[in-house]
């Protein structure tokens, strides 16, 4: 009781830590390192390490120098290398965010629909992958996909074809891994919006004169639009900066920002180059978030 | 009872040479081996409000979903002004629903909700506007057009769909427990108002309620629904006075039933012989039934008399103790135990501010007259 009260005189309450937990964590794990890079964007490079040199500096015995450098930003707009890997990014991003939507969206109406039962299970059949990594996911499409992978086998073997397709390093092949890997993150989302659904509205719209499937046009498709918001943006945003995908399945000319950061952070060691390419891709990204986060309030206000 | 007017005074049903306007000919709907809708023919005639009542489960939500389309029936047909409607989806009945969540589209606004079905007729878009607002004005709702669904009250809705479902002009409009989900004083309101809605529109309603107070006020007829079955179809006054069984007895509102054995078995008169009761039932109708049949006598708590004096003759007369009271403001509901351990229930109107209080344990004559027991032999 006594240290309680000693507590609360210090504006400490039970509450008030369950509250602050999670803002501290966000300080350390996200603002702190936002800043350290934002920090490192501005700085010049330098062959040292940390290989860059410090914004704030003593020159003499009293005076103190902040040298920012906007130099890494010009440069990005400079070299039309990075202005490419942004529209290139973006581009396959959309592209992936539009294929996920087109597989997925029947997936998740499919689940939705389903009996209670076999519900359950089809759920957990859309998040069984998450139980192995990624990366050897994504590995096990190499070989699937390569000139004597299974894929070219089966198709040689049946007579399809006489030569193997060349499908890995392509850009095929790089869709197929993207949509692949994210295609859950579309799912999940729409199928929680559709599950919610009164499918007796669909029963009323043909009551009044709709055939299926202009029902489902005018009724299920705009009913579910913050649904496919949702799963579109953890599909597009995540999609942006993908390197992993690109990097292993979508071969040397598959040029994503992703790609350029590693490049510039691990092989040229140009790290505030490769911040400042961070920090312009968040600025990018913030608008779809906020968006994202704009759906996300309207779908739990449940104001459609 | 308002019943359904010109229907109601017609009495088509009445009439061998009228034409039926739905025509449900030996429907049977199964789920698997369970006959959700047994073998059901019912005629229903044009300007009707028919009520299928039943309890949940009967039938009568499946009965009303393949008049609407939504279940094919395993056997049998379902004509609707002549025309079969086998095969027939549910966007090409000339039949509306209006369904007991009221199902309106929650991203569309009143009026959009309203125009829908007009919408996709493709009707002129000038006519929409006018039938819509016409509609709307006709269910009180000229001002609020451009609400959405989550802006109304449950009133507000039920109105809402009424119109959505009433604009096509339907041959037929289905209502899925119209005012389940209104409270009471609401649903008393309503329910006289649904009512001369259809006389002006002239639209035949067929209802689905479990609700028997909601039957008697809408129905000009009421088709009693039990496992599937209509088990009696009648006016109000017909299910109420004249009951064909037990289980329409009891079901439409409450009843004492005696189990008895048919003593005395003539044109103008029977006697019964009632253990349950210990006494003879006088009843002054003849009925049909095997002489020595085990039959029931079903007596309406507001036709049996309670007296503290003696009342004339043998017949029709018991006694016993009063055993509970509730008192309703209008009428008191008594529960008077007999000897022979049986709780028979009546009704008396407190039609005196100060009468002279029958109190519990107090010993009271039962009686009625010979023409209240309805007799039933299942």
């Amino acid at each position: 009781m006594r240290a309680s009260a000693h507590l609360q005189r210090w504006g400490i309450t039970g509450r008030g830590l369950v509250v602050a937990l999670p803002y501290l964590w966000l300080l350390l794990f996200f603002v702190i390192p936002f800043v350290i890079v934002l920090k490192i964007s501005f700085s010049d490079i330098d062959l040292a390490i940390p290989p860059y040199k410090p914004l704030i500096e003593w020159i003499g015995k009293n005076s103190l120098a902040i040298k920012v450098d906007f130099n890494n930003y010009a440069f990005l707009f400079t070299d039309s290398l990075y202005i490419h890997a942004f529209l290139n990014s973006i581009k396959v991003a959309f592209i992936s965010t539009l294929l996920c939507l087109i597989i997925g969206y029947p997936v998740a109406y499919g689940i939705a629909r389903s009996a209670p039962k076999t519900r359950n299970l089809l759920l957990l059949l859309v998040v069984l992958p998450f139980w192995t990594s990624l990366l050897l996911r994504v590995y096990a499409w190499i070989g699937l996909l390569k000139a004597n992978g299974v894929i070219n086998n089966v198709l040689t073997w049946l007579g399809v074809i006489h030569e193997p397709l060349n499908m890995l390093y392509t850009p095929f092949a790089m869709y197929v891994g993207i949509v692949y890997s994210y295609l859950p993150f579309l799912i999940l989302p729409l199928y929680a919006n559709l599950e919610k659904m009164d499918w007796e509205l669909l029963e009323a719209a043909e009551d009044l004169g709709c055939r299926p499937w202009q029902a489902f046009y005018k009724i299920t498709l705009p009913l579910s639009r913050n649904g496919m918001l949702a799963g579109s943006m953890l599909v597009f945003i995540p999609a942006v900066g993908e390197f992993v995908i690109p990097a292993l399945l979508g071969g040397p000319n598959a040029l994503m920002i992703g790609r350029v950061l590693w490049d510039e952070f691990f092989s040229n060691r140009a790290w505030p180059v490769a911040s400042a390419v961070a920090i312009l891709l968040l600025i990018l990204l913030v608008p779809f978030m906020m968006w994202y986060q704009s759906v996300q309030a309207r779908e739990s206000a449940g104001a459609r | 009872m308002a019943n359904s007017g010109e229907a109601a005074k017609s009495a088509q049903w009445r009439d061998p040479t009228a034409r039926a306007y739905v025509q449900i000919e030996r429907v049977t709907k199964s789920f698997g081996d369970f006959k959700a809708v047994d073998d059901v023919s019912l005629k229903i005639y044009q300007g009707e409000i028919f009520c299928l009542l039943g309890a949940s489960g009967c039938g009568k939500t499946t009965l009303l979903r393949m008049l609407g389309g939504f279940e094919t029936p395993s056997s049998g047909r379902i004509l609707i002004d002549g025309e079969d409607m086998t095969g027939v989806p549910p966007y090409e009945r000339p039949v509306n629903m209006m369904f007991q969540s009221y199902a309106l589209f929650p991203h569309m606004n009143v009026e959009q909700n309203v125009a829908f079905g007009l919408k996709q007729d493709r009707v002129p878009k000038a006519e929409i506007a006018e039938r819509v607002a016409t509609m709307l004005e006709l269910v009180k709702l000229g001002g609020f057009a451009k609400r959405k669904p989550h802006q109304l009250s449950g009133g507000q809705k039920q109105r809402v769909a009424l119109a959505r479902s009433l604009v096509k002009r339907p041959k037929l409009l289905l209502l899925d427990e119209p005012l389940g989900a209104l409270d009471k004083k609401l649903r008393e309101h309503t329910q006289f108002e649904l009512i001369s809605l259809q006389d002006k529109l002239g639209v035949t309603f067929l209802v689905v309620t479990h609700d028997q107070e909601e039957a008697m006020t809408l129905a000009s007829r009421i088709g009693v629904m039990d496992h599937g079955e209509i088990v009696q179809a009648g006016t109000p006054s017909e299910i109420y006075e004249f009951p064909s069984s037990k289980f329409v007895a009891d079901f439409v509102g409450s009843v004492n039933i005696f189990e008895g054995k048919l003593i005395e078995d003539e044109p103008e008169h029977v006697r019964i012989g009632s253990d349950e009761l210990g006494a003879t039932i006088y009843v002054s109708h003849g009925i049909s039934a095997a002489p020595e049949a085990i039959v029931w006598a079903a007596v309406r708590p507001e036709k049996i008399f309670m007296s503290t004096a003696p009342p004339g003759g043998t017949d029709n007369v018991v006694r016993g103790a009063v055993q509970d009271i509730a008192y309703l403001g209008d009428l008191s509901i008594y529960l008077v135990k007999l000897p022979t351990g049986k709780v028979v229930r009546v009704t008396q109107p407190n039609t005196s501010r100060h009468a002279e209080a029958i109190t519990w344990d107090q010993q009271v004559y039962l009686s009625w007259d010979a023409s209240s027991p309805v007799v039933v032999t299942r």
